[in-house]
């Protein structure tokens, strides 16, 4: 815990029965190394649920646009959530850029962990190739028994590294520990589904009108806990929250959800999705489908937290299974 | 945490004065804008700003005026919710926030040397006018100009003194109608559909112009269809909640689309394939 001495060190934390958290450690003894995906992924450190975007003054009619960051170490990251971070990179990246994700975003060190073994049933990293790294990180950690082999991705890496002093060069027989690691793996993660990865796009080209949505909405609570979980939802509001003296105040934003009903109503009363299965629909093909066209990327990482999460038990496996079969 | 502030940000406020306001109906006001910086807004027709009172929020609304008027625009805002409550009460010399213009506005170039049929329902007549009084103050770069306009009944229509004008003059075509019959109106009753196939029109160099409620697009797009007129000359700006205005928040979204910046104006031939457009 050298690190947690001159910087914040976040990283998975237990919280009882299968649930993990990322928060600060100062304690290397607190951090859970085996977890399954953490209830909020660490998008949450870049795009807080709660953001100041301006503070403002009525009486001096000044209003300044702020952000808050500070420097952290985000440790301990599976390859699900580095995926999902990369995707909020590029979209706040996306011109018209967001000063404040990518303020936060450049001040954190990243340092992913491999899985080498399954969470549980509800991931589907391996249908869409998260279950392996694949960038999005400063340093890469890979549990190998006895010891852990770090791959250095950045120079902001190799500095902590340096910095520690806690590492010894890599040996011919630790990179045939890993291949046999990889290989290994092969085995145990098998895509999940069945899908090919390059037939989902044609897939949702043919389901705008599939029997899911239907099943979907009937079953859906509308609760949003499916957006709020995924490491690649970003849907905000932008709301004024005035300070008792009702002169000053400020304007943040908070985290919203497709799946709430007022969320594409417009002032006339319309609604555009009104029906939960149209939102459930929307929600799909915003991870399987339009990011596609946009930044010919998925924006569903497999991480399985939209189904560990969902109250009426919607199953992100089973929909896909379900599109599927409907399309054999 | 260290907070910093912005040298720029998106989210920044330009301080703008409202410097005229006239009560159009009950529901509804006009306001006359500046820039407290003495720049111009620079705004395309079509296009919106997002308008922020501290303390209460922002709202996307449409651009009324035309870019050729100098030193000031105008809004026409119907009170609907919150934003536009507080809004509505204020007066001459108050201050706001203006962040914006956002949006693709109406295709000026395409439109210029073809004949143009600008069709509005409603509220819609707040954003076309834009493009009407652009077309009036360049209309030596327009062929035949027709303005066709719908209301619910005289007592809810917008720019009453501004209508007149153009009914007056002999470059534009002009045709209204109100939805339910009225003791006072001697004009055209019925919906707006019904004015179309009063057009004269040469469907390879007439391009329509449509803004109104979300109900009336399929029926007006396919009059027009019927007309002759090719999907990529019928062009539509689509109603939605643009909350940020950057292409971020999500709410304005139809399928792949972000309206705030890939629209609110679309050829039709654009968002015909996108199922939650019209």
């Amino acid at each position: 815990m050298a690190l947690a001495k001159e910087q914040k060190v976040l990283a998975p934390v237990s919280k009882g029965y299968k649930s993990f958290v990322f928060e600060e450690v100062t304690d290397a003894k607190n951090i859970s190394l085996k977890y399954i995906p953490t209830i909020l992924p660490p998008k949450k450190y870049f795009m807080p649920q709660y953001e100041t975007l301006v503070e403002y003054d009525i009486t001096s009619e000044k209003a300044r646009a702020v952000v808050e960051s500070c420097a952290m170490v985000i440790f301990g990251v599976h390859t699900c959530d580095l995926a999902g971070i990369q995707c909020l990179n590029m979209v706040f990246a996306e011109k018209p850029k967001d000063a404040n994700y990518l303020i936060k975003k450049s001040k954190a060190a990243i340092i992913g962990i491999e899985c080498n073994e399954y969470c549980d049933e509800y991931a589907s990293c391996t249908m869409m190739g998260n279950h392996l790294p694949d960038g999005g990180y400063d340093l890469f950690f890979t549990d190998l028994g006895d010891y852990f082999i770090v791959a250095i991705h950045t120079q902001l890496g190799d500095d902590l590294v340096t910095k520690t002093g806690l590492f010894t060069d890599v040996q011919p027989e630790h990179l045939k520990a890993l291949k046999e690691l990889r290989e290994k793996k092969k085995k145990i993660f098998k895509n999940e589904v069945g899908l090919d990865k390059k037939e989902i796009e044609n897939l949702f080209d043919k389901s705008f009108k599939s029997k899911v949505w239907d099943d979907l909405d009937n079953r859906c609570l509308a609760c949003g806990n499916c957006t709020n979980v995924c490491p690649t939802c970003y849907c905000f509001d932008v709301v004024d929250e005035p300070n008792f003296d009702l002169k000053t105040g400020r304007r943040y934003r908070a985290w919203d959800s497709c799946q709430n009903e007022p969320f594409a109503k417009v002032a006339g009363g319309e609604s555009f999705r009104e029906k939960r299965g149209w939102r459930q629909r929307h929600r799909y093909y915003r991870k399987f489908k339009y990011p596609l066209t946009k930044y010919s990327k998925f924006f569903c990482t497999g991480c399985g937290r939209c189904s560990r999460t969902c109250m009426a038990q919607i199953n992100l496996k089973e929909t896909l299974s379900f599109l599927k079969e409907e399309n054999k | 945490m260290t907070k910093q502030i912005l040298e720029s940000s998106e989210y920044e406020i330009k301080k703008a004065k409202i410097i005229r306001t006239k009560k159009m109906t009950s529901k509804e006001k006009l306001f006359e804008i500046t820039l407290l910086n003495g720049e111009e807004l620079g705004h395309d027709p079509g296009q919106f700003v997002e308008v922020s009172i501290f303390g209460v929020g922002e709202a996307p609304l449409s651009l009324s005026s035309s870019p050729t008027k100098e030193g000031s625009f105008e809004i026409c805002v119907r009170e609907v919710g919150k934003l536009t409550a507080v809004l509505n009460k204020l007066e001459a010399g108050a201050h706001i926030g203006i962040r914006g213009p956002f949006g693709k506005g109406f295709p000026l170039r395409r439109l210029e040397g073809n004949d143009l049929i600008l069709i509005a329902g409603g509220i819609g007549i707040v954003p076309l006018r834009s493009l009407i009084n652009y077309v009036i103050d360049n209309r030596r770069d327009f062929g035949k100009v027709s303005v066709l306009l719908g209301c619910k009944t005289p007592q809810n229509m917008l720019f009453g003194d501004e209508i007149k004008m153009w009914d007056e003059r002999l470059d534009i075509n002009f045709l209204c109608t109100i939805d339910k019959s009225d003791p006072d109106w001697k004009g055209n009753v019925g919906l707006i559909t019904l004015l179309i196939p009063k057009v004269d029109a040469d469907p390879s160099r007439t391009f329509a112009v449509i803004v109104g409620p979300p109900v009336m697009y399929k029926f007006v797009i396919a009059e027009l269809i019927a007309k002759g007129i090719p999907d990529s000359q019928i062009i539509v700006s689509l109603e939605r909640h643009m909350k940020c205005g950057l292409g971020k928040c999500g709410h304005c979204q139809i399928d792949n689309v972000y309206c705030c910046q890939d629209g609110p104006v679309f050829s039709y031939d654009q968002i015909k394939h996108l199922r939650e457009a019209i």
